[in-house]
């Protein structure tokens, strides 16, 4: 029951599981439209239908994709839950403040390079 | 289960969050307004526990001074099975439009799990009701409060902590 309340129950299963870009990228897919057949979304990825379902068990494993049956249909939706938990937990902590101060720093600069370099050209 | 709507939004939601908790425990937080005042809306509630019973949430102090009415959301008990399973219906009367998208559908299913723990599943059925399916499903105000993500958390938190985020 260990290895099942690790994977569950810990933040570290849910930071894994983004800790990819395929799998950010499914989790996108079900963000715009939710509640897609494994067929779905493997038809926008190229990637192998076994490659797709590794990384479904990943996200399901850390309860960020939950699947309900819909007659012979398996169908994936995302759970924000788990990651409003960490966002709770985390990012709350350390003030979210700071962290939007810092992200408009990022903007700024980065429209700053993409001016000059549109000046350079 | 319908699971795309006009709008593209899905019809259907689903939410799931592991509680360190009994599962009675999760039934009394969803349904006794002493409990319901401690989380999220944190506006108490009313069920008649029995199918054809009413279900009535209530606005907070605070948010009748926004002119908001007394009852926000209300709704039909249709199942009742404590402690495992509530289903209802459910409607927005923020505001003339949301009471016209009518009633959707909310089903709580509670399963105790290992060591203590047990999950509460969120399911939503929000087919023809386009604004209540983008304000549950997202963050909608500016406290980034808001949609069930934020509540199922919200609730974690208090019957964890016995503390409010």
């Amino acid at each position: 029951m260990v290895t099942y309340n690790r994977q569950v129950f810990d933040d570290d299963s849910v930071f894994k599981a983004l800790a990819d870009p395929t799998r950010r990228f499914l989790l996108d897919l079900l963000f715009k439209r939710d509640g897609r057949t494994l067929t779905e979304l493997e038809s926008e990825l190229a990637m192998t239908r076994f490659g797709v379902m590794k990384h479904l068990r990943v996200l399901e494993r850390a309860g960020v994709v939950v699947t309900r049956r819909s007659g012979r249909e398996k169908l994936h939706f995302l759970n924000p839950v788990p990651i409003r938990v960490i966002h709770d937990r985390w990012i709350d902590k350390y003030t979210e403040r700071r962290v939007s101060a810092l992200l408009e720093l990022k903007t700024e600069l980065e429209a700053k390079a993409w001016r000059q370099s549109q000046k350079r050209a | 289960m319908a699971t795309e709507s006009k709008t593209g939004v899905a019809a259907t939601q689903v939410y799931e969050v592991y509680i360190k908790a009994s599962p009675q425990s999760i039934w009394d937080a969803i349904t006794s307004p002493e409990w319901t005042v401690k989380y999220g809306y944190q506006g108490a509630v009313e069920y008649e526990l029995r199918p054809g019973g009413a279900y009535r949430a209530h606005s907070t102090a605070q948010m009748q001074s926004f002119g908001l009415p007394d009852v926000v959301v209300d709704g039909v008990v249709e199942e009742a099975d404590p402690p495992r399973k509530l289903v209802h219906t459910y409607r927005f009367l923020f505001s003339d439009e949301m009471k016209a998208e009518g009633f959707t559908r909310v089903t709580w299913e509670i399963e105790k799990v290992a060591a203590g723990f047990s999950r509460l599943t969120v399911i939503h059925e929000l087919e023809g009701a386009p604004i209540m399916a983008g304000m549950v499903a997202s963050k909608f105000s500016e406290q980034g409060t808001g949609g069930w993500a934020w509540i199922l958390s919200d609730m974690k938190s208090v019957l964890e902590t016995g503390r409010s985020m």
